[in-house]
């Protein structure tokens, strides 16, 4: 966490100073410090970087450059945005990689399973961008049944979502799918058929929670990385959430706003990552009781 | 009595059987996805050669021509002297309509293209600036191929060192490494990108600097997981008893043990590559224009869609799809050839 301050820090000083955006020609050397003194830059690095700290762990990230607001009440309000949106897509993903995987494991080699495969090939080997961008052209250009961009109505969510979920589905689906084969593989399945348990029994009982464990490993890296995949898909979508926010404060060297936007994102990372370590050891009894 | 086989004749394999034939071998060999890869290495290698334009500049009086099948779009408009803006839709002038028929009076009838049909001089049209979408099609496989080559040859060696020597050595320095791939995990690397895009101006190095600090994680990682095994192997000890430095027993002896799954992880990594790339080209952080790159490409077309243009974002995006599909592909064949075990590593 530290380590991930200490480089979001030189990471916004590196990229510019404000003051270049913010004051023109005509200003006198005079407002420069005097801007300079009010955003703490004149004060050397190490300093600045201490103050960045001290402010960052009582939650204080100063005021934002652009919106003359504290960077908390901004962060804030765009938060639930992608959350929205990040739930959705994840939610998305569970439920249509994790049963897909599951049947097409089960049913190899049927329509099925070749259905699942064009599923998973298209949304690893599409670029997010150009998904959305031609769902957003078919969707909601020439079909015109939901709204092209924007936040509006409950089914502006659905072609961002899609987009942002789609990946994920078919890494779920490709995991859940091997996975399952291995497991069907194993013993104790085939002690379970030959006592006699129905099939149905076999796949959610015996094979599925086992077959959980890579996907759940699999899942914390994905709400990691949906937040990168929420900066481009909220540029193309016009959503307005972190991801957009992050890419406006960057363009605007709006420095505090840019740390508070990119210290959420970790901390919704580290987050994500320690829910899915507990969900780990409930799914997984060995890991309980090492 | 004998049966009468007189009226027998054996049957040639039916063609569904030889298609079936044709069919399991395309299951076996990788045939299409190496295909595939070899047109985009091709057109990235002699792209000059092929390239029916120049890809970096067109004719205005040639832009927004759509693919070579489809029809244009004609319209009645009425033929006036001098065009306000506000007839622009409705109106064209005297000479423009003449051109299409000469004995135009003002104030006539006349049906127009409003937009051009297709021609065969560009086949998949040409973009906003009049520049020919296939030509710049053919010249994105550069950047894509050069950005990966580049990345795999920097980061996969970056990766593999440090693989091995957090396998090797352990303790500290494995703590040390294997934290710092933690951090990459943690970070937004689309955003480091812009960052420094506008700090030092768009250039192919920052991409490439980018990507390395992206893929040589994956690199420490699987090559690491291989030396914990590896170095407990007879052969490494005997090595060490003979007295081989350790960057020979690293280099000469294990190293090429973990070749397999290098191959692997690289064939896997380079779609990934591609697809980063052509991620931070379309947000505005790739190679500088007007070199073109597939994702700056469908950059470009991205708000000429609402108006019916679709070409110019479609056909980069299928580029990259095909070229990172036929990867996807050929790397899973690679798996389950060369190392069943990795089955689990996406």
């Amino acid at each position: 966490m530290l380590s991930v301050s200490l480089i979001i820090f030189i990471m916004s000083r590196v990229s510019g100073d404000p003051r270049h955006i913010y004051l023109d020609d005509y200003s006198t050397q005079e407002d420069w410090d005097r801007m300079g003194v009010v955003l703490g830059l004149d004060k050397p690095y190490y300093q600045q970087y201490a103050i960045f700290l001290k402010g960052a762990v009582r939650g204080d990230f100063g005021e934002s450059v652009r919106e003359g607001r504290p960077v908390v009440e901004v962060v804030l309000e765009r938060a639930p945005a992608t959350i929205q949106l990040g739930a959705v897509a994840f939610l998305l993903s569970v439920f249509i990689g994790v049963p897909l995987g599951i049947l097409s494991a089960v049913k190899r080699g049927t329509f099925l399973d070749t259905f699942g495969k064009f599923v998973a090939l298209i949304g690893q080997s599409a670029p997010g961008f150009w998904l959305g961008i031609m769902m957003m052209f078919f969707f909601a250009v020439k079909l015109g049944w939901v709204p092209p961009y924007g936040k509006q109505d409950w089914n502006s969510i659905i072609l961002p979502a899609v987009t942002l979920g789609w990946y994920y589905a078919a890494a779920n689906l490709r995991l859940v799918r091997s996975a399952m084969l291995d497991v069907m593989d194993s013993e104790y399945i085939k002690l379970a058929r030959a006592k006699g348990v129905n099939s149905r029994t076999i796949i959610l009982k015996h094979a599925f929670r086992n077959a959980l464990i890579p996907p759940l490993t699999f899942a914390g890296v994905t709400l990691g990385a949906l937040v990168t995949g929420s900066l481009v898909v909220e540029t193309v979508f016009a959503w307005p959430g972190l991801g957009r926010l992050a890419i406006e404060a960057l363009f605007a060297f709006d420095y505090p706003l840019l740390q508070g936007v990119v210290i959420t994102f970790t901390l919704m990372y580290i987050t994500a990552a320690f829910v899915v370590d507990i969900l780990y050891a409930y799914v997984d009894p060995r890991i309980r009781y090492a | 009595m004998a049966a009468d086989l007189s009226g027998i004749v054996i049957a040639p394999p039916p063609r569904r059987a030889r298609a079936a034939g044709v069919y399991r071998k395309l299951r076996r060999w990788p045939v299409v996805p190496v295909f595939l890869l070899g047109l985009v290495v091709f057109a990235g290698l002699f792209a000059p050669l092929i390239a029916p334009h120049d890809p970096e500049s067109g004719n205005l009086r040639e832009r927004n021509i759509p693919p070579a099948w489809s029809d244009g779009q004609k319209a009645v408009k009425t033929v006036v002297e001098r065009l306000t803006i506000s007839q622009r839709t409705t109106s064209v002038t005297l000479s423009d309509a003449q051109q299409v028929d000469p004995n135009i009076q003002i104030g006539d009838q006349i049906e127009v293209f409003v937009r051009p049909a297709g021609s065969t001089k560009f086949l998949l049209g040409t973009d906003h600036l009049g520049r020919d979408v296939l030509s710049r099609v053919i010249y994105g496989a550069r950047i894509s191929l050069l950005v990966s080559i580049i990345t795999l040859a920097v980061g996969g060696s970056i990766g593999v060192t440090m693989g091995l020597m957090a396998g090797w050595y352990g303790g500290v320095v494995d703590e040390f490494l294997m934290r710092l791939v933690d951090i990459k995990l943690a970070i937004p690397l689309i955003l480091i990108a812009l960052v420094l895009v506008i700090t030092l101006g768009q250039s192919l190095w920052i991409i490439v600097t980018v990507l390395c600090l992206f893929i040589w994680p994956r690199f420490a990682r699987q090559v690491r997981g291989e030396v914990l095994t590896l170095k407990h192997m007879d052969y490494v000890s005997l090595a060490k008893v003979s007295g081989a430095s350790t960057p020979r027993i690293l280099f000469i002896h294990i190293f090429p043990g973990t070749i397999n799954t290098l191959i692997v992880v690289a064939t896997l990594q380079v779609g990934i590559v591609i697809l980063l790339e052509s991620t931070l080209s379309f947000l505005g952080a790739g190679v500088p224009p007007p070199t073109p790159a597939w994702g700056s490409m469908v950059a470009d077309g991205r708000d000429k869609l609402a108006g019916g243009v679709w070409w110019i974002s479609t056909f980069p995006g299928v580029a990259i799809m095909i070229t990172v599909m036929s990867l996807n592909l050929f790397g899973d064949w690679l798996r389950d050839t060369l190392d069943p075990r990795l089955r689990q590593l996406e």
